[in-house]
């Protein structure tokens, strides 16, 4: 397929290199040379210096072909005219950075119809609802819900030893007796697609899967008790922070926010519900925090702006025994680091933006079909979770699983019919209209029919 | 550096070169020339088991490349084809000494044409097919030929395209490069049997077309007669002469072209001034040698065809300039710089650079008139940015300095000065021909083994125009920081 990137910035840079690894044609425009220069000597791209809203620069880089054009400069405007222009020359679908609310949540329907957008983005709102979705299971790493909201994906890392660890994964189920499915684990940087002879063992990352009712169960009968986080501190008064406290004190829960600017202060004080509590002063100033209580709160956010700092404050947090400490890492290669210091819950936004991209331009690339309905990435992308739709054209509907000649490493995660989720045995079956959950690591799937060999 | 990436691909072009030489292998069986079927024989098994030797012991290399790699690769890629593509020529005799072999080899792969045979048709079917055929592979480079077919599992080959392709700002057609070279190739390949058909249907024997469409695509001009072009008739002249315009043109406006895109192809000034340089010599040189001739047509035809030879650096002759007057012997020489247009297969400064250079000589003269004023050199509508300036400007520095050492390693020879100054210009331009002894009638053959070296090096450094051979031989670019 063949996509435009408007804007090579941090989102950019990582889109296009999501992008390139799926093996789409990239051409990519930017008004630096040396971003340019930069970019194509990385990836294999085509790069057009120039501005993204010129007509001759996007004639150039054949937007009147492209099938999807992403605009992620730092201008919203910038990026809904590029848009615009680019659907008008005959780009097929457009995607656009916006991160002012006054566009993207209160007139984005009138926008979307007039400029033609097919997707708004805006990294900060969706990183704000990837924290919030893992402060609601605060023991989990990270949990994913699919399409019907009853059947969801869940990682954990095994601090210690529990009921998971030592025995084979055959057993574990007729010792638990919970309806789960353990699909993926993370041993020193490989993921294995675990067998029924699999045995787990202290600091393996797992990502299993079940429907909602049976996972609270499960965290129980191994430990981790689910208890939804209530006091949370935040650290930092980015648009994340406003957009996360937003959420947080709209389900309930008791908010301190930390920002050491007293202007930026004040202006969150006039757009937040009155109940938040903030607070003007240095959230890495241990001092403070202690007064403000660390020890009472259930969750701790880092998110201000230095990478470093959100590290090293949430692992003071976690010293101080606070059950679930987040830190906004925005450079991916400190992640694995952050890792090591026993951060489990590290949220990238230009992750999430690439990965919501990717998402999109694979259900484009298959319209037709058992496409893509969700795509998650889990155990720090090493592998990926789709949901699919089955239509009537996959060949073995009706064929029990046991049956199916499945590729290597690919792993059926449940089956979602009529709004029940199913964990799928050796005699269940795909009918039509099913959801198939399915677990991949290292290979690349499009349609329903890539599972088999 | 990554030494085993450098290896494994510059094995990966030993292999393809084994392939390329089953061509010539299979001419020289048709017309049953069993010397020469054993001498290529031989040298399949050579490049094939070099080929291998450095490719088997590599079992896992890392993909990163950087642009270090891509200089090297290139570099050694082009030095050991060089040297096994010689090996027919040696084994078969017909090129006794190995140097000159290599220098032959050399000059074929850097679409020079400068030959040191006295009696080219002397030589049999196959090695003069061979000769004409390392043109081909060389005009638009091997490394290109190999990203089109092999697939290579890195986003990083631009840096090698970029060390291949001549020309100051090396781009992509379509966003991948395999399909970039593919489109490039395919182009070429269809520009090659175009011109062999129209040959054909002129009249030429079907080898003759063959080698000699081989010979304009690469922008070579490997003869296979004593008298180059001039004993073809005067209609298949004029074909030849207008491939040689059509190899000199940027390979980018063909690929717009095929798109329909006529805006930006009528807008590109390169092609005008090319296009302008070339009616304008050959007006002058018309005039100027019609007492000579006496006929329009033949001074026309004949200043044309000299001129588009040299322009796109093809090498052909129909006429000896030697003997025109001194007018159009120092256009001649003048024309023996420029080259082509960035882009094509033929080699010289390129018609951009000179562009780039010659605008921002004007804007550094109207910059000491004004000096606050702020002004941008621009090619088609565009700035060019100052690192491209910069490098053009070191090129062109890198460029005399070249000339001036050739020319002085070699003036110990016993040739006239005219001779020696238009064979160093004329190697390092990939040109062939020069003035005097090495002019269209004369050859390269009086050059001692130690002056064929330097030339040969000379040309190899015209062709990947000067940079990537010497960041390739520079020592601390071989410290090993390969896990």
């Amino acid at each position: 397929m063949k996509a435009l990137v408007v804007g090579c910035g941090k989102i950019g840079a990582t889109i296009v290199s999501d992008l390139v690894d799926e093996g789409h044609d990239v051409v990519v425009i930017d008004n630096d040379p040396q971003v340019i220069e930069k970019i194509t000597n990385i990836y294999d791209v085509m790069g057009v210096c120039g501005s993204g809203t010129d007509y001759d620069t996007l004639m150039e880089a054949g937007a009147e072909g492209t099938e999807l054009v992403i605009a992620v400069t730092s201008s919203d405007e910038l990026n809904m005219l590029c848009c615009y222009i680019s659907g008008r020359l005959g780009a097929k679908h457009t995607i656009a950075r916006i991160r002012n609310p006054q566009y993207n949540i209160d007139n984005f329907g009138f926008l979307r119809q007039q400029l033609g957008i097919s997707m708004a983005i805006n990294p900060e709102l969706l990183a704000a609802r990837e924290i919030y979705n893992t402060l609601r299971f605060p023991n989990a790493a990270k949990t994913e819900t699919f399409s019907q909201k009853n059947f969801e994906i869940i990682e954990i890392v095994l601090k210690e030893d529990s009921a998971l660890t030592g025995i084979p994964l055959m057993q574990i189920r007729n010792k638990l007796k919970h309806n789960f499915l353990i699909c993926a684990v993370q041993r020193d940087d490989k993921v294995y697609i675990p067998g029924g002879d699999f045995v787990l063992c202290k600091g393996d990352r797992i990502g299993f899967t079940a429907p909602i009712t049976e996972a609270q169960k499960l965290m129980k009968d191994i430990g981790l008790d689910r208890k939804q986080a209530r006091n949370i501190m935040v650290i930092g008064g980015s648009r994340i922070a406003f957009y996360l406290t937003q959420l947080l004190m709209m389900s309930g829960n008791n908010v301190r926010l930390i920002e050491n600017s007293s202007e930026k202060c004040e202006e969150l004080s006039s757009v937040l519900p009155p109940k938040t509590v903030i607070i003007n002063g240095d959230g890495a100033q241990q001092e403070l925090l202690l007064e403000e209580g660390l020890n009472t709160t259930d969750a701790f956010v880092a998110l201000t702006g230095m990478d470093e700092q959100n590290i090293l404050i949430s692992v003071f947090a976690s010293s101080k025994k606070v059950p679930k400490a987040i830190a906004k890492v925005n450079r991916e290669e400190l992640i694995p680091m952050a890792e090591d210091l026993g951060l489990d819950s590290i949220v990238c936004p230009r992750k999430t933006v690439s990965n919501l991209v990717m998402r999109y331009a694979r259900a484009l690339e298959n319209s037709m079909g058992s496409n893509v309905e969700t795509l998650y990435k889990i155990m720090n992308d090493k592998a990926e979770v789709l949901e699919f739709k089955a239509g009537s054209d996959f060949k073995k509907l009706g064929v029990p699983l046991k049956d199916l000649d499945l590729k290597n490493n690919i792993l059926i995660g449940g089956i979602i019919r009529d709004r029940k989720a199913i964990i799928p045995s050796g005699f269940d079956t795909f009918e039509k209209n099913d959801r198939v959950i399915v677990v991949a690591a290292g290979s690349r799937l499009n349609d329903l029919s890539d599972i088999l060999k | 550096m990554n030494r085993r990436i450098v290896f494994y691909r510059v094995g990966q072009i030993m292999m393809l070169e084994a392939v390329l030489l089953i061509l010539p292998l299979a001419v020289s069986l048709i017309y049953g020339e069993m010397k020469a079927v054993t001498s290529f024989a031989i040298t399949i098994g050579a490049a094939a088991g070099l080929g291998l030797l450095l490719i088997l012991p590599i079992r896992h290399y890392d993909n990163v490349m950087f642009s270090k790699e891509g200089f090297t690769i290139v570099t050694l890629a082009w030095i050991l084809l060089s040297l096994v593509g010689a090996l027919p020529f040696f084994f078969s005799g017909e090129i006794p000494d190995y140097a000159d072999a290599v220098f032959e080899t050399v000059s074929g792969f850097t679409t020079t044409g400068a030959s040191l045979i006295p009696d080219v048709e002397s030589l049999s079917k196959g090695i003069l097919f061979w000769r004409s055929f390392t043109h081909w592979i060389g005009g638009m480079g091997i490394l290109v030929l190999m990203m089109a077919i092999i697939p290579t599992d890195s986003g990083r080959s631009m840096h090698i395209m970029r060390a291949e392709m001549p020309g100051p700002v090396v781009g992509k057609l379509v966003p991948k490069i395999k399909d970039t070279a593919k489109i490039l190739y395919l182009i070429y390949f269809g520009l090659t049997i175009a011109e062999t058909l129209l040959l054909l249907i002129g009249g030429m024997p079907l080898y003759d077309s063959i080698v000699h469409a081989l010979g304009t695509a690469g922008t070579g001009g490997y003869g296979i007669k004593g008298d180059s072009i001039g004993g073809y008739a005067p209609h298949l002249q004029w074909i030849i002469a207008g491939f040689m315009v059509i190899f000199g043109i940027n390979f980018n406006l063909y690929y717009l072209l095929l798109l329909r895109k006529w805006k930006p192809v009528i807008k590109n000034t390169e092609l005008w001034v090319f296009g302008g340089l070339i009616i304008i010599t050959t007006a002058v040189i018309a005039i100027d040698i019609f007492p000579l001739y006496g006929n329009a047509e033949e001074s026309i035809r004949n200043s044309f065809f000299q001129v588009t030879s040299i322009m796109s650096t093809t090498g052909y002759s129909t006429a000896d300039f030697n003997l025109w007057p001194s007018l159009s012997k120092g256009l001649i020489f003048i024309l023996l710089f420029i080259g082509g247009c960035a882009g094509s297969t033929a080699g010289g400064l390129k018609i951009s650079r000179i562009m780039i250079m010659f605008k921002s000589v004007c804007n550094d003269i109207r910059q000491q008139r004004h000096p606050r004023s702020v002004v941008k050199v621009k090619i088609d509508g565009k700035v060019v940015d100052n690192t491209t300036l910069h490098r053009v400007s070191t090129y062109f520095i890198l460029y005399i300095i070249l000339i001036v050492s050739v020319f002085l390693l070699i003036s110990f020879e016993p040739f006239g000065f005219e001779t020696n100054l238009t064979a160093a210009v004329s190697c390092i331009n990939n040109v062939g021909p020069g003035l005097g002894d090495v002019g269209p009638a004369g050859n390269y053959s009086g050059y001692s083994t130690f002056s064929t070296i330097i030339l040969s090096c000379a040309m190899l450094l015209g062709r990947l125009e000067i940079f990537p051979i010497i960041l390739a031989i520079n020592p601390k670019n071989w410290v090993n920081k390969n896990k």
